[in-house]
């Protein structure tokens, strides 16, 4: 794996082109390969320690590499086109400040998907969000509700789900079920990391993560619900 | 709650479940699925979406002026910066 620690040059911000630079267009099929296990390619060690030195053409590569992953990230935890864009900007906006200080103690994709998710929670809470509980999650489930449901044998997904109605699915949870799917069963992160970034307990977050799914099952399933109890 | 797994109802099963899907295979070998296909179906049903939703990848593609956007602010941002930077302590 290589060394993706910072240069040992001191960058010289005078010295960075002030030119405009076009991102390239591709987007490295290794880099999405990669998206869970954060392994970079020498070319994207290279590619991040000339950003660090203050290269703009390198920072554009970056952005390229990256835009897609931190975009959807933005898009489905806040589930809206124009929050997203103003997230990913901003999300790249403090990646530029702040990248002379990544030193390689993580892979720098988990170093920026942390960024990002960072900047997602401050704007949800500067909207005044309360990120566990802005929704019916915490609310105790009533009769017939998702989290009592029981479903007849003949509405069991086929096993397979199309990707686009999952999407949407997904965009359609209420904010608190949808952050906390989001994070745990898309971007792979643990109930632990869960209830530390969204400061609450570890048992909150399992509890919502399985009411989201049951709202994802309902969401997804062929016909509509009937309850089925014994 | 019922002590013997075996005579768990659907309601006293569902309010384990979260626990149990976290704890990896344990939720599939409960007894009260050997004879409730109800929630062997909720369980089968969870597992797929669970692991549909580990199958999705980015899809969306931001639009390109937003790059020409993060890359004035980032000219400004430097503008601003280089007269502190090049004024010689007082």
């Amino acid at each position: 794996m290589p060394d993706l620690r910072s240069p040992q040059t001191s960058p010289d911000p005078i010295r960075r082109s002030t030119e405009a630079v076009a991102p390239p267009k591709a987007e490295s099929v290794g880099h999405e390969a990669n998206r869970r296990t954060n392994l970079p390619s020498s070319g994207d060690a290279d590619i991040l320690a000339r950003a660090q030195a203050g290269d703009h053409s390198a920072f554009a590569q970056l952005y390229s590499l990256h835009k897609r992953r931190i975009y959807s990230l933005c898009l489905r935890m806040v589930g809206n086109v124009a929050e997203a864009e103003d997230l990913t900007q901003e999300a790249f906006l403090q990646l530029h400040r702040k990248i002379e200080t990544f030193r390689g103690d993580s892979a720098f994709s988990t170093w920026l998907h942390r960024l990002t998710i960072n900047v997602v929670l401050m704007h949800l809470r500067k909207k005044g969000l309360s990120l566990v509980s802005m929704d019916e999650a915490t609310e105790p489930a009533p009769e017939g509700s998702p989290g009592r449901s029981f479903g007849a044998p003949d509405l069991i997904l086929s096993g397979s789900i199309d990707r686009l109605a999952l999407e949407r699915a997904i965009g359609d949870l209420p904010a608190g079920y949808r952050l906390i799917f989001v994070l745990h069963d898309i971007e792979g992160y643990e109930h632990n990391e869960i209830a530390s970034m969204l400061d609450c307990s570890i048992g909150n977050s399992k509890s919502q993560l399985h009411k989201a799914r049951l709202k994802l099952r309902d969401a997804l399933r062929p016909f509509p619900l009937q309850e089925e109890r014994r | 709650m019922k002590e013997d797994p075996n005579l768990m109802d659907c309601y006293e099963f569902q309010a384990q479940l979260p626990e149990l899907i976290d704890a990896g295979g344990k939720a599939a070998q409960h007894p009260h699925l050997q004879s409730c296909a109800l929630c062997r179906a909720l369980l089968a049903d969870l597992e797929t979406i669970a692991e549909a939703a580990r199958q999705l990848f980015p899809i969306e593609e931001p639009p390109d002026v937003l790059w020409k956007q993060i890359e004035s602010v980032i000219r400004d941002e430097e503008k601003a910066q280089e007269p502190a930077r090049r004024t010689p302590p007082q």
